[in-house]
């Protein structure tokens, strides 16, 4: 047993990567995770605290001592099952949770070294796990009779059929594109999140019994409310889901993509296997990507992998300002992408094809905090300036999506068009609908999603298991399954 | 030929019940098994298909649908790699995605006369809207134009649909010589109580339209094609000017104002990725794939 002091002795371990500019040339992933050596000494570095912090840290409240400790031990599977009671996407939060404002924040370690990479060891145990084949499918309670119907299947609408399925209930997804994931899936790319892991994570929720149906968009082929005839509960999973543009001249030139459309190309549709894949994405040479969060990362860092000589990432503030995580601007800086702060375009240039040549720019100052605490930005008069371009992506967040709002009669919306929903149960306006994720806050992360689809989960097994018989009893069980 | 077994999630399939060639080798029509869709879909609505798992997310509009038999009917120009390769699908094939009915339906209403102008495979897109306005009571003139006779298609469909149709052919080779503009003209210099024009087929075609319409003061109502990816409003690949702003034609249209669509824009935007088309027809032509 190593005292405190040897495990305080013990520096962080980094996790092995593909060289910078190897891995600028290439979709595969970046990191290669820890192998099972690395992981046990980054798991002896924990101190397993008496009275943990880093549990409340983390929005689905992982038992992150216990699993750790079950690294420690070697005993990998365990670790993962550990993780798995509390979250059942970990090899996906692993990689795309930001850490260091969650469970790594609070991490006693970090008071004064750097904490531990709890994010690096949830990833690497899902890994194992998945890796050898010791995928563990639970046993579910017996059924209730009861079906929900979930509207999306990103990061939300998985973890609440995974917890919904468990308790007995019959669960189906309806998923608007042609592939289930979501955001996972249309959105992180190939280099930061394996599209396999993805659909390890979608099978073994079909292996426990989720039905998915895809090329469904709920608004159109079926209403809400026609949901509701079939179904007991409806939980509204569906994302944010409209690009925001900037809305200056010129904006509908050829060569400038919303953020979702760029990564979608990429990502969904695999256009950076053209001609392989029949979906074309323009390759640019000299690419300019506005904003400052991971889907402008993303989106820099893709233009590269797709031959780009130039990136540039154009943002309003200071890197200080920036919402992406660290580790995203890190990545993409080694890589090559440069960033031009205080800056903000005000109009693109395009050629006779209407393909878009230049983008106008202001330099900013920045001035006093507005309502999101960040100092706003303020043009300086006469400091106008172009920037050459071929291609330009718009990456300054998204907006409500109103296709299945606007056709949901008695779904309160708040002013911005994004439903309102109890935070602590996710229980909307409407009598037997739940909705939780991006189209309640605004585009926010894979984990809170996660969070918000757990709380509806728990609500929604409440509710149905209270809920007066609608249609006659379809299974023996039922009595026994409210546990 | 490309097409995989075709099972989807939910264990759906999307399977080709009929085929008929409307023009040697170039328009094809299909009959699709997709009965949720069929039983939603409204005149003017579309769907988005992938034929096969590499393939790329095309919208095309349903010409028609039958909620019985519940299908729905697809007509296509071959134009490129996408639509080539749909053509080469038989009965018994399987389409992998079909994701539908998007965009907004037609507004039919009875306004007394209305002139539905087709031109191209955008007959088959105005057909289902021709039949629609004239079940709502409407005196139904409609004027049908193609490059050649050969390429004309739906014509007793367009008659059946309407009072009084016109058929034109750039060629001479059938009908009127000439465009479909010159026969609108012609009807709204004889007749004052046009209260709409329906327009829909090749972007020049419903610019040339509704410039002539502006001239006469007759509303008019287009229906636009532009590039499209999710078809449900995430992505704004299909953004269009309308009026001055910037609408998605997925979720807003595809139906807008002919007098205040930007055509010249529309164009361009679909002239976006002509290199890579070609690219890729070529490869389809020389490597079946």
């Amino acid at each position: 047993m190593l005292d405190n002091k040897e495990r305080l002795k013990i520096p962080r371990q980094k996790m092995p990567e593909q060289e910078p500019e190897v891995r600028a040339k290439n979709f595969s992933e970046v990191p290669f995770g820890y192998t099972p050596e690395l992981a046990r000494l980054e798991a002896d570095r924990c101190l397993q605290c008496k009275k943990p912090k880093c549990i409340a840290g983390c929005p689905v409240e992982i038992d992150i001592p216990a699993f750790i400790q079950l690294i420690s031990d070697g005993d990998f599977v365990e670790a993962a099952r550990k993780l798995k009671e509390r979250n059942s996407l970990p090899a996906v939060c692993g990689r795309v949770c930001p850490q260091e404002d969650q469970c790594e924040m609070v991490c006693v370690v970090g008071r004064k070294h750097e904490p531990v990479a709890i994010g690096r060891l949830e990833r690497f145990a899902a890994d194992w796990e998945r890796g050898n084949g010791e995928v563990f499918i639970p046993e579910k309670a017996p059924s209730t009779g009861k079906r929900v119907a979930v509207v999306g299947s990103g990061p939300g609408g998985l973890t609440l059929a995974g917890d919904l399925i468990l308790k007995g209930h019959e669960v189906t997804i309806f998923e608007a594109l042609h592939k289930p994931g979501g955001v996972l899936i249309y959105g992180i790319p190939e280099f930061r999140l394996p599209k396999d892991i993805v659909q390890a994570e979608v099978n073994y929720l079909e292996r426990l019994g989720v039905k998915i149906e895809v090329n469904c968009v709920i608004g159109k082929i079926e209403t809400v409310d026609e949901l509701l005839q079939e179904y007991d509960a409806v939980f509204l999973g569906l994302g944010a889901g409209l690009p925001q543009f900037l809305n200056v001249p010129g904006e509908n030139l050829s060569g400038i993509y919303s953020a979702n459309e760029y990564l979608t190309r990429a990502n969904l549709m695999k256009a950076y296997l053209f001609p392989e894949y029949d979906t074309p994405i323009a390759r640019g040479r000299n690419v300019a990507v506005f904003g400052g969060g991971n889907v402008a990362m993303d989106a820099a860092r893709t233009a590269l992998r797709l031959g780009a000589d130039e990136v540039r990432i154009i943002y309003r503030r200071t890197r200080a300002e920036m919402p992406a995580r660290i580790e995203e601007i890190q990545h993409a800086e080694e890589e090559g992408v440069q960033f031009h702060l205080l800056t903000a375009p005000i109009g693109f240039f395009g050629n006779d094809d209407g393909w878009v040549t230049g983008i106008e720019c202001l330099r900013m100052e920045l001035g006093e905090p507005d309502e999101s605490g960040r100092r706003r930005p303020i043009p300086i008069k006469g400091s106008e300036f172009k920037l050459e371009c071929d291609l330009a992506v718009v990456a300054i967040g998204a907006g409500a999506n109103p296709l299945l709002t606007t056709t949901t009669p008695g779904l309160e919306l708040n002013q911005r068009g994004y439903i309102v929903a109890d935070p602590e149960t996710g229980k909307t306006s409407k009598e037997g609908v739940w909705a939780g994720g991006d189209i309640v806050t605004g585009s926010a992360t894979v984990i809170l999603a996660m969070g918000a689809g757990r709380k509806a989960a728990n609500s929604i097994h409440e509710y149905l298991m209270n809920k007066p018989e609608k249609r006659a009893p379809s299974s023996p069980t039922r009595m026994t399954a409210a546990r | 030929m490309n097409c995989r077994a075709n099972l989807k999630g939910g264990g759906r399939l999307y399977k080709i019940l009929g085929k008929k060639e409307l023009a040697h080798n170039t328009v094809c029509q299909l009959e699709v098994e997709a009965p949720r869709i069929a039983r939603k879909a409204r005149p003017g609505q579309f769907v988005v298909l992938r034929v096969n798992e590499t393939g790329e997310r095309i919208p095309l509009t349903m010409a028609d649908t039958d909620p019985s038999a519940g299908t729905i009917n697809l007509i296509f120009q071959v134009v490129g790699k996408s639509t080539a390769l749909l053509g080469t699908l038989n009965v018994g094939d399987a389409i992998t995605d079909i994701i539908g009915p998007l965009g907004k339906p037609s507004h039919i209403e009875n306004l007394g006369t209305v002139i539905c102008v087709g031109g191209g495979t955008g007959i088959a897109v105005i057909y289902p809207i021709t039949k629609a306005y004239k079940e709502a009571g409407n005196h139904v003139i409609a004027i049908i134009g193609s490059r050649t006779k050969d390429l004309l298609i739906l014509e007793e469909e367009m008659r059946a649909a309407s009072h009084d149709l016109r058929v034109t052919t750039d060629d001479g080779s059938y009908g009127h010589h000439g465009f479909v503009t010159d026969v609108l003209r012609q009807i709204l210099d004889e007749r004052r109580d046009v209260k709409l024009v329906v327009g829909i087929g090749p972007v020049l075609m419903m610019k040339f339209v509704s410039k002539l319409t502006k001239e006469y003061g007759v509303k008019t109502v287009v229906s636009l094609n532009p590039i499209m990816v999710d078809a449900t409003g995430m992505c704004g690949a299909c953004r269009v000017t309308v009026g001055g702003q910037t609408r998605f034609c997925c979720v807003d249209g595809p139906d807008f104002d002919g007098h205040e669509v930007d055509f010249d824009e529309l164009v361009k935007r679909q002239r976006a990725y002509l290199t890579e088309e070609k690219m890729a027809m070529d490869r389809f032509m020389t490597m079946g794939e």
